[in-house]
């Protein structure tokens, strides 16, 4: 996992002198990839233990709260979006859910070298392509710099320089 | 057209429920992100408890986890009845181009080519994971 992030999110660090990223925030991307797809994961689980239910009883979503996959679900998931909301102070959000979509490939690996699952040949390829798009996004600018933002974005540096 | 045989309702339509408000809730959480600026900063500043009422007291970040909500319980009310390996990678795959679109027109981001090649591999990949 770390590798991947090394090799595809370092070089953009050398080659856009326009990009917000350090370290610690490629680290708050990688919170995101984990808990969103664990998270969901959960939730998958817990939804199918609870069996089908109908539009006529609703009402039964709200009761899904009380299982325990559910509820583990929703504890990772108030992780990822507490990460979420970080990374989307600093950078777009057509930076973020790319980047974070490393996700899938954790899942698809973790299911090939853990649970001895086989992986066909259409989800090699997709393995491929989710690393492709990560491999753009991260290349270039993370952020859009807008007129006032530039300007909160100047006085947040000048105070974090004269703070160190 | 594939339809649930339990609610009698198009998949189709549970898959775009799920893409509609999941992009809503994209969108406006991250335009109120946006507005109240760089939380590393809000945090050194005013400390973890400041941040986080930054955040809260935003009204448009209020209606973007609305939207997140909703499309919470159309993703688990579509869990239930339809497999997992159609609904979770058709509505991924499809809300990162909405995202990409409504970024780019609400949000006035710079979706260039790289970004836009970016969010259609990423879509391409994710639909395949599915096979």
């Amino acid at each position: 996992m770390l590798a991947v992030f090394t090799y595809t999110c370092l070089p953009s660090m050398t080659s856009s002198s326009k990009s917000t990223m350090t370290f610690p925030r490629y680290l708050i991307l990688a919170t995101v990839t984990l808990t969103a797809s664990l998270g969901d994961t959960f939730l998958s689980v817990g939804a199918k233990q609870l069996g089908p239910i109908s539009l006529g009883h609703v009402d039964q979503l709200f009761a899904a709260v009380l299982n325990p996959w559910i509820v583990a679900g929703i504890v990772l998931l108030i992780g990822f979006f507490a990460s979420y909301l970080t990374a989307l102070s600093w950078a777009d959000l057509t930076y973020v859910l790319p980047a974070s979509s490393l996700g899938y490939v954790v899942i698809a690996l973790l299911s090939k070298f853990w649970l001895h699952e086989q992986l066909s040949l259409y989800r090699w390829l997709g393995i491929l392509f989710i690393t492709a798009g990560v491999g753009f996004v991260t290349r270039g600018p993370s952020f859009t710099e807008h007129a006032p933002a530039t300007e909160e974005l100047n006085a947040a540096e000048t105070e974090s320089v004269s703070h160190s | 057209m594939n339809i649930s045989l339990a609610t009698g309702l198009p998949v189709a339509s549970m898959i775009a429920s799920i893409v509609v408000t999941a992009t809503a809730g994209d969108v406006l959480t991250a335009s109120a992100m946006r507005k109240i600026g760089d939380l590393d900063v809000i945090r050194a500043h005013s400390g973890l408890l400041g941040a986080i009422r930054a955040v809260i007291a935003s009204p448009r970040f209020l209606g973007g986890v609305l939207c997140m909500a909703l499309s919470f319980f159309a993703l688990l009310f579509a869990l239930n009845h339809a497999d997992l390996s159609l609904i979770a990678p058709a509505s991924a795959s499809l809300t990162f181009v909405s995202n990409a679109f409504a970024a780019k027109f609400f949000l006035k981001e710079n979706v260039d080519r790289r970004r836009a090649l970016a969010a259609i591999c990423v879509c391409i990949g994710v639909a395949l994971l599915a096979h």
